[in-house]
């Protein structure tokens, strides 16, 4: 009977893709509201994050080791990505402190 | 015990998500982005992701959240931000609506795709306590990276030289001779 249970209480890949699903909808919703650019990167980082998670249970799941070698690649390209972009918010803020994401409009052609 | 673990995790990712996006100090939320990333990686180590976790908690916990820290003491830490102010007035629950739409969708892609899902079978994945191998993971996932996509690790390495030297580009504090800009 509690091996029953265990078995039952086994989180299988479908938990895994659900907490991703979860995990991204914090993000998309943490990039909406916040202003401040840096906290909005944190969020394209959970976002990342919750993509990555959801390959690692789908390799799994399937028997691929592929979807690992992706998410391999993934952070490779978040690493480049966070260089630059925290580049372009080092460029931006140090010319105008305490910028918002709302204060960059001059951006607009 | 899978399931205890499971749980642990799932709590420190969504508790530190939120921490993210509710922190009026940018340092609080970097804080609260490493308890997700570890989180994460714990979930990659339950799954027999061992090379995965390693990586996820050298280059993300470790040099990412770094790099963030590194830039906000660089630009001072007095910049917090007051979450009262409401910019634009339905932001917020507008924000709400489509955050839980997209949630609501992959949810329901995900149900209804359970059993494809579940019924994949685990022969290709190695799993180092099915079969003994303790460098499983890490010898499979070698050989797929340097057969199949060794040309894309390649192209790796010119992204990465590509993102320094546009860094430095970026980052050069402009010449004050105006020669060069």
């Amino acid at each position: 009977m509690t091996a029953t249970v265990a078995l039952a209480l086994e989180p299988t890949p479908v938990w895994y893709l659900l907490l991703a699903a979860l995990l991204f909808g914090v993000g998309a919703f943490g990039v909406m509201i916040r202003r401040n650019p840096l906290i909005m990167f944190m969020c394209v980082e959970l976002m990342l994050n919750a993509v990555n998670l959801s390959f690692v249970a789908l390799a799994r799941s399937l028997g691929d080791i592929g979807g690992q070698t992706t998410v391999f690649f993934v952070m490779v390209v978040a690493a480049a990505e966070v260089v630059v972009g925290l580049g372009i918010i080092v460029a931006i803020l140090r010319r105008r402190p305490n910028t918002t994401a709302d204060d960059m409009v001059e951006l607009k052609g | 015990m899978a399931f205890f673990v499971f749980v642990c995790a799932a709590l420190m990712i969504l508790g530190g998500a939120v921490g993210v996006i509710i922190s009026q100090h940018p340092v609080h939320a970097a804080l609260s982005l490493i308890l997700t990333l570890f989180g994460v990686a714990v979930l990659y180590v339950a799954q027999d992701a061992h090379f995965l976790a390693a990586v996820q908690v050298i280059v993300y916990a470790g040099a990412i959240v770094v790099l963030f820290l590194f830039v906000i003491m660089l630009l001072g830490v007095d910049s917090a931000e007051d979450l009262q102010i409401e910019p634009i007035p339905v932001q917020r629950p507008l924000a709400a609506i489509v955050a839980l739409g997209i949630v609501g969708v992959i949810s329901a892609a995900i149900v209804q795709a359970r059993s494809t899902i579940a019924s994949g079978t685990r022969s290709g994945i190695d799993i180092p306590t099915v079969s003994g191998d303790a460098d499983g993971n890490i010898r499979q996932l070698a050989r797929d990276l340097f057969s199949d996509h060794v040309f894309a690790f390649e192209l790796t390495s010119v992204l990465l030289v590509v993102a320094v030297v546009g860094t430095v580009l970026l980052a050069r504090r402009p010449d004050k001779s105006g020669a060069a800009s």
